[in-house]
This record gives C-alpha cells, sequence and structure tokens, in this order.
C-alpha cells in the first residue's frame, strides 16, 4: 500500500483537485475525466482554498482501524467555496456543530502502516473562529 | 536587507494544568509551580506531531506574505521530535506548502535550538544569493517520563520563519556560542529523554546563553539598553528571567517574549514562538533580542530590527489568542494522547 | 423471450460456523435443484454474486470452484462470478436474467454466496464497497456514509429516529416469522432506540448483520418452465443503474438516482406503477435506507417515506408490505447472497409458500443496492 498512498500524496496534502475549463465545475478528488463534459471537458489541477461549510455529518462510535484510538470521532460532508464537496473528519467538539458550520482545512495525521510503517498524513477540517 | 519576512505559529489547543501532572505523581503542585513559574502545559491531539505542527505554523507564515511557495528555495524543520528518525519531517512540509520539487531541504536536530539553526543557514543561503527564501521551522511534540521532572512542562508546539530580504525584521547579526556539554540527550531507540539534572543548569544553559548574547553585543557594539524586547530560549519561567539579570536586562523587557508559563517549554518552538509573540505588538525601528539554548550544547543570539514593513503585515491571530484558545484535558487523557499507554 | 424462475433455494443466514463457503453455497443450490425438479444437468450456465471471496475465504476463482463443488464440473458449463458490492447478487441474477431472454440458454442459475465470519474484520471489508481511497481513508466506513445521508434526510423533511428504530421493529417482527432468518426476536421501540450509536444518529439496532449465507434461484425460459413446474414466476423487468462510486460526488444525498433511474424504467418495461406492487424486498441495509427507498421506488413522494412506516402501510397487514422476510436487518446481510434471497423472498410470497408470513401478491419487486448506491437493481416478478 505503500505506493498506493505516495501517488496521492498531493492532492491529500494539499487539497487539491480538478476544474473543468469547459464547464466551470470543480471536483474532489481530482478526476482525469470531468463527469459533465466527458471527451469535451479541459480538466485542469486546482488549488482549493481549503474553506466550506458543513452539509451532514457523523458521530462515528463504531470506527475504522486507523481512526480507532480517536473515537468517537466526527466524518462531515463538505461543500467546500469552490463548489466541491468531500467527505472528511472534522475535528471538533460534536456537541458544536451546526448544518451550514463553517470549516478550514487543516494538516493532521491520518495513521500510519502500522509502528514501523510509512505515517499517513492528510487534510481534516476545524471550526472557522 | 536579510531578516523575517514573514512568521507563523501553531499551538495545540489541548492544556494539562501542573496541579493535575502534581497530583498523580504526589508532588506539592503549589511548590513546583513556584520552582518552575509554569502553571500549565500545551499538549498536541491524537493526529498532531511535529509535521503537523510544522506545516500549521509554515502554512500562517506563507498565507501572511503571500508570497508564491514556488518561491521558497529552501526548507528546514528543527526538532528534537521528528516523527520519522531516518525520513526527512521538511519534504513532507515542503510538499503541504506546495513549494514544487527544486528546493533545498534538511531536518535539523540541536535539541531546543534546532529552529534558530534553520533561520541562521536560511540567512546564509539568501545572504549568499543561493535562494529567494528561506523556511526555518522550529517544533516539537516533545517526550518526557512520567514522573520525571520534565513533565510539567515537555510540550507541544513550533513557529516558522521565512527569511528573505524586503523584511518586516532585519537581522542585524547573529553569533553562536557551542561546546560539547552533554546536560540533557536521547539515546537511539529510547522513548523519553535523560538529562543531568541540575546540571543543566549553570554549566549548560547559563554558560551558553550568557556567552552567545555577550558576544553578540560585542560583535554588534549594542548593550542590553539598546533593546526593547530580549527572548531567551525558555525551559521554565525562572531560568530566562535569571540570565536577563546576569546579562543586564530587566523584567520588563522579558515578559512580552514570555509564554513558558501557559503553553510550557515547546522545545525547538520555544524561544521562537517567544519572538513571534514580540513580533505581534513589536513597532518599527524597535530591537529585540533573541538567545535560543540547545542541549548538547549551543546558543544561537540574534539581533533583529523591526522594519516599517510591520506595520501592513497581518498578525492575526496572535500568539497570545492561540494561548487563550484552549480546551482542558486530565492526566488520563494527556497519557493517551502521548501515546504513553498503547493498545 | 419471457423469463421464469423455477427455483428457489436459500441456507441459513447467520454466524454459520461450522459450514464453509462450499457448504453453505451447496446447501441453497441442492435446494433449489429439489425445488425446481431438475436433475442437474439441465443447466447451460452459472452466474453467482460474491463481493469478496478473496478477503473473506482468501479464494478467488469461485465460480470454476462453485460447478465443481456443485457437481457440474462434467458438464463444462460456462461459470461466471459477479461482484458489485452488496449488489452482486441483484446484478448476478440481471446476467442471468439477459442469458435467458436473449435465447441464449434456456436454463440457468443465478446464485449469490458469502462466507464473512472466517475472518475478524468482516464489517472493514464490507465496507469497501465504499471509496476506499476518499471514504474510508477519510474515516467513513458504510455506517458513517449512511449517517450521514440519515442527518439529511432528518434534517430536510423531519424524519425521526423513532422513524428508523420503527423499521427495524417491523422487519424484527417478520422475521420471527422466517425459519432462517438470522434474528427470529422482536423488539420493541424502546429497545431499538436505547441501543449505542454505531455512528449517529443511527444506532446499533439501525444496522443490518453482516453474515454467512447463500441463495438460488434457476431461471428457465418461458418455452420450458412448464415443463419443470406448475407455479412459474415471471420476471417482467430487471433492471440494473450506476451512480457515483462515492456519496460525495452525488447529486443529492438523500435521494439514490441510481434506485430511481433502474426502478422507472422496471415500471416502463413492466408496464406498471409502484401503486400495482403488492410486495416488496428492499435494501435496508441501514434502516434509512428502506425510508428512503420507499421514495425513491415511487410508493411515495420524496420526503414522506417515514409516513409509510408510521402508518403501519409497509407493514406484513400493510396496504405494500415491505421486507416479509425480516429484510436485510433480521434476515441478515451476507453480502453477495442479498441479492438473491430477496429474489428468492418474493418468489415464495407469489406462489404462495412464504408460509406464516405470507401475504396476498401477485407483483413483487426487489431492490438491492451496492453500497450507498453507487449500484442499484430493480426486479419486477409477476405471476
Amino acid at each position: 500500500m505503500l505506493p498506493k498512498f505516495w501517488r496521492k500524496i498531493r492532492f491529500r496534502y494539499g487539497l487539491i483537485g480538478s476544474y473543468c475549463e469547459n464547464c466551470g465545475n470543480y471536483y474532489y478528488p481530482p478526476r482525469n475525466l470531468c463527469p459533465r463534459c466527458r471527451r469535451k471537458g479541459k480538466v485542469k489541477e486546482v488549488q482549493f482554498s481549503g474553506y466550506g461549510r458543513v452539509l451532514s455529518w457523523s458521530v462515528v462510535h463504531d470506527a475504522v482501524e486507523n481512526f480507532w484510538i480517536s473515537k468517537p470521532y466526527v466524518v462531515a460532508l463538505i461543500e467546500l467555496d469552490e463548489g466541491a464537496r468531500i467527505i472528511a473528519p472534522l475535528d471538533c467538539n460534536p456537541r458544536e456543530i451546526e448544518e451550514g458550520m463553517r470549516v478550514r482545512a487543516v494538516f493532521r495525521k491520518f495513521g500510519e502502516d502500522g509502528e514501523e510503517g510509512i505515517i499517513h498524513y492528510g487534510t481534516k477540517f476545524v471550526p472557522i473562529g | 536587507m536579510v531578516g523575517i519576512v514573514s512568521y507563523g505559529t501553531y499551538i495545540p489547543r489541548y492544556r494539562i494544568v501542573v496541579d493535575e501532572i502534581a497530583r498523580i505523581w504526589g508532588e506539592d503542585a503549589e511548590v513546583v509551580k513556584r520552582g518552575l513559574g509554569v502553571e500549565q502545559k500545551s499538549v498536541p491531539g491524537l493526529d498532531e506531531d511535529t509535521a503537523t505542527i510544522a506545516v500549521e505554523c509554515a502554512r500562517e507564515a506563507l498565507r501572511r506574505a503571500k508570497i508564491d511557495p514556488k518561491k521558497i528555495g529552501a526548507v528546514f524543520v528543527g526538532s528534537e521530535s521528528h516523527p520519522y528518525v531516518v525520513k526527512p519531517t521538511g519534504t513532507v512540509v515542503a510538499e503541504a506548502l506546495g513549494v514544487g520539487n527544486e528546493y533545498f531541504c534538511a531536518d535539523l536536530e540541536f535539541a531546543c535550538k534546532a529552529g534558530t539553526a534553520g533561520i541562521q543557514i536560511c540567512y546564509a543561503m539568501v545572504k549568499a544569493g543561493m535562494i529567494d527564501y528561506g523556511v526555518a521551522i522550529g517544533a516539537d511534540t516533545s517526550q518526557s517520563r512520567p514522573g520525571d521532572a520534565l513533565e510539567f512542562t515537555a510540550s507541544a508546539g513550533g513557529a516558522c520563519f521565512i527569511i528573505g530580504r524586503n523584511c518586516i525584521a532585519e537581522i542585524e547579526g547573529t553569533f553562536s556560542f557551542t561546546s560539547d556539554t552533554p546536560d540533557f540527550w536521547r539515546r537511539e531507540g529510547q522513548p523519553y529523554p535523560s538529562h543531568g539534572g541540575r546540571f543543566t543548569g549553570q554549566p549548560a544553559y547559563f554558560r551558553h546563553i550568557f556567552m552567545a548574547t555577550k558576544g553578540l553585543l560585542e560583535k554588534l557594539g549594542l548593550k542590553p539598553s539598546d533593546f526593547n524586547y530580549v527572548v531567551f530560549h525558555q525551559p521554565n519561567a525562572k531560568f530566562p528571567m535569571r540570565v536577563a539579570k546576569m546579562l543586564g536586562f530587566g523584567k520588563e523587557q522579558v515578559r512580552t517574549g514570555l509564554v513558558v508559563p501557559y503553553i510550557g517549554n515547546t522545545y525547538s518552538g520555544s524561544s521562537l514562538i517567544g519572538l513571534a509573540s514580540v513580533l505581534d505588538v513589536a513597532k518599527p525601528g524597535e530591537r529585540i533580542l533573541v538567545t535560543s539554548y540547545g542541549s548538547g550544547a549551543g546558543s544561537d543570539s540574534f539581533s533583529f530590527v523591526v522594519t516599517d514593513k510591520i506595520e501592513e503585515f497581518e498578525r492575526n491571530p496572535t500568539v497570545l489568542d492561540k494561548i487563550r484558545e484552549c480546551e482542558f484535558i486530565d492526566y488520563g487523557t494527556y497519557v493517551k494522547f502521548m501515546r504513553k499507554i498503547r493498545r | 423471450m419471457r423469463v421464469a424462475v423455477i427455483g428457489v433455494g436459500c441456507s441459513k443466514f447467520g454466524e454459520l460456523w461450522e459450514m464453509g463457503f462450499r457448504d453453505i453455497m451447496i446447501s441453497a443450490g441442492v435446494e433449489a435443484l429439489e425445488d425446481a425438479n431438475l436433475e442437474g444437468k439441465e443447466i447451460e450456465a452459472i452466474y453467482v454474486g460474491n463481493m469478496s471471496a478473496g478477503r473473506y475465504v482468501g479464494q478467488e476463482h469461485i465460480a470454476s470452484l462453485i460447478a465443481d463443488y456443485s457437481g457440474l464440473a462434467d458438464l463444462h458449463i460456462p461459470c461466471v462470478r459477479v461482484e458489485a458490492g452488496d449488489a452482486s447478487g441483484g446484478v448476478a441474477l440481471r446476467q442471468a436474467y439477459m442469458a435467458v431472454a436473449s435465447g441464449m440458454h434456456d436454463v440457468v442459475i443465478a446464485a449469490g454466496a458469502e462466507k464473512v465470519t472466517d475472518v475478524p474484520n468482516a464489517v472493514e471489508i464490507l465496507s469497501s464497497c465504499a471509496d476506499v481511497e476518499w471514504e474510508v481513508f477519510n474515516g467513513a466506513n458504510l455506517p458513517a456514509l449512511y449517517a450521514m445521508i440519515a442527518r439529511m434526510h432528518m434534517r430536510r423533511y423531519g424524519t425521526k429516529e423513532e422513524d428508523l428504530a420503527m423499521v427495524s421493529v417491523k422487519n424484527h417482527k417478520n422475521a420471527t416469522l422466517n425459519p432462517k432468518a438470522m434474528f427470529r426476536r422482536e423488539i420493541d421501540l424502546e429497545t431499538a432506540l436505547n441501543s449505542p450509536y454505531v455512528a449517529e444518529p443511527l444506532r446499533l439496532f439501525d444496522c443490518s448483520p453482516i453474515c454467512d449465507g447463500a441463495s438460488v434461484v434457476i431461471l428457465a425460459s418461458e418455452d420450458v418452465a412448464r415443463k419443470y413446474t406448475d407455479t412459474p414466476i415471471y420476471i417482467e423487468a430487471c433492471t440494473q443503474a450506476s451512480d457515483y462510486l462515492a456519496l460525495q460526488s452525488r447529486r443529492d444525498i438523500t435521494t439514490m438516482d441510481s434506485v430511481v433511474q433502474a426502478s422507472r424504467k422496471a415500471y416502463k418495461i413492466a408496464g406498471i406503477d409502484p401503486k400495482d406492487v403488492d410486495v416488496v424486498e428492499v435494501h435496508d441495509s441501514f434502516t434509512i435506507a428502506e425510508i428512503i427507498a420507499y421514495e425513491d421506488l415511487g410508493f411515495v413522494e420524496k420526503g414522506r417515506g417515514a409516513e409509510l412506516v408510521r402508518e403501519g402501510v409497509t407493514m406484513l397487514d400493510g396496504e405494500i408490505p415491505v421486507n416479509p422476510s425480516g429484510g436485510l436487518k433480521a434476515f441478515g446481510h451476507a453480502v453477495g447472497a442479498t441479492g438473491i434471497r430477496q429474489a428468492v423472498e418474493i418468489v415464495l410470497q407469489l406462489r404462495g409458500d412464504a408460509g406464516k408470513r405470507q401475504v396476498d401478491a401477485e407483483m413483487g419487486l426487489s431492490l438491492n443496492v451496492g453500497g450507498t448506491g453507487g449500484t442499484a437493481v430493480v426486479t419486477v416478478f409477476s405471476r
């Protein structure tokens, strides 16, 4: 799984996605083809601002392995200001979350390939303010 | 004119108070607090380490300077808690900043002065015309053996300084004093550092800071009263106050940059977060002295002169804002967060 | 060519400690052959839905394995494994249906099988039918994804935790009447509502249990069906639709467009309206999925799904009984077997062989969903 993680490092660390110059839509994670324009699409890499708002969320008690130590933790469906949506961990008190809450991207540790393996970093979100 | 073009800081939001640690280990909290001048310390969250702290403070610095990350020519991360023993933290940071691939990078380790070592290297590289901008970061999630005196202060945080021309604070001069003094160390494979107890004082901290600072003052022909602010490495609140007095500085000069009572000793971030909190309030023309200390042992001393550019520079959120934004945890949560207990 | 179901078989669903993948598969297969009154050599092809034998039991190439252990190796017939997450069974059914409808084959087997209890991380493996790199890596497993769907549905349409719990209570009640169900135990609303959160707002009783199981249906062309059975059940339509794999890319997470599209097409092909359907099996991997299915299948307008369970419309004695088998929640969710297991139930209901849970029905429908709606298969059956 080492190359699999390495390959996507830029997109995870920097919140880099795609923008189609033909239709003006933004996508995260990045896409090779625009699902609206397909062959007519002109997909370019784009750096997202990292700001967005919460559309929905869950406080997860039955955690996936890498998040086990953090349970309960919050994952949220976030609409980035550019328009793309992302499902990402949200680091905050679960009782403070509201629909539409403004959030911003932060750089955090996601887990590791065991004690001897590489460390996975990526983008999580925190409330603004 | 070469100096600080921008700076950013990061302090994890969790805090543990000295009373809570003292309660667990049967120490008298009041005695500890009086002895160290420290009330509480910052604790990294489960998903934070030196790399994440370094990225967060560097992103703040980049945002404030509005510099294209591609113009950064060198990245140095100084820490004694690099997430990997072999594999640089700096490449993680540079990738997250979007520096590209054409940059020079190395991790630094010199106990608590690895961050200022990075500033010196960047300063030299910019002056030599090798790079336009260099990023120097001091960041740590410092470890301490449960029950050890270090546990009251060893904390987490970091600061990033972007060095270049067209700066908000010019580096007027720098001077280092170094010797082989084993006052504090961590051997390969050991989870916690060891130290020489009271030996970390006079022959280590005080001698090196005193000599580096004195050397800088002599080199620049300046005296303590020429400075508006002075920042020393702050393993506790007492040491910097005492060394200031030894050198002829007043308490008022030290106070603005003294953050250790509220966040503890952030190791490689310690003197740098102190400098950042001074820059948060500094006015054009003011002069700042900073002397770091790293066990092992050495001190880097700097004189900065604040320029007019600081007036339009975005300084919010300030170090003080970050000190205030906190959440208190108990000792059980603390040992879980620090991975002192494992499943 | 019109296609008929001439025989069905289903293993017990649950934690089948004594049975391996082969045993479970064969128990369902033999039952179906007996039900269809086939000797075995009549079978011309096998389509088997299976999500993850490679990870669950460490065995790939299970198509050959199944032909082998079904005693059909010497017939040298084509055997095909189909994978579409937990819609694998439904997709296998559709492949088998097309093989007969096209005139290519006269008698084929559509099967589904999964053995999940040999590994400790069965749930984690199931979550790989969500987007592993961009959902699961980010901490969102299947319960978390359905929880986000549920929260948005609750906030937008006023669906309550009680409504979700009522789905669970209903399906548990139905399962008490089904001898092959995993949980044959009635629960009350309080039990469901007091169960711990798995991923808020979903509780333990909102989540279907992943389990072992296999199911088989035997399809035949209309021409030959009557040779084997007096009670053929006809497949009037079998449609499939896809959507973005990850929830974050969907147009609206409170609607499964794949379900809307597949069902509209199915109604058109079958020449029916949603109101013509008498009995339904839906993919209640989570209780919210059943409520959304009511809406997306067109039984009620968008946002009003909870009303059907509140008013008892979908109960066994209601106007449109949904999940008379006990559903995924109480019958058990044997992943790749589920889509076929749903077809088995509809066939039993239409034949009048559903025992104590029998409802009065002439037209039935099953909905099998993969992941959070990346795949949907809708099948319409009639007497």
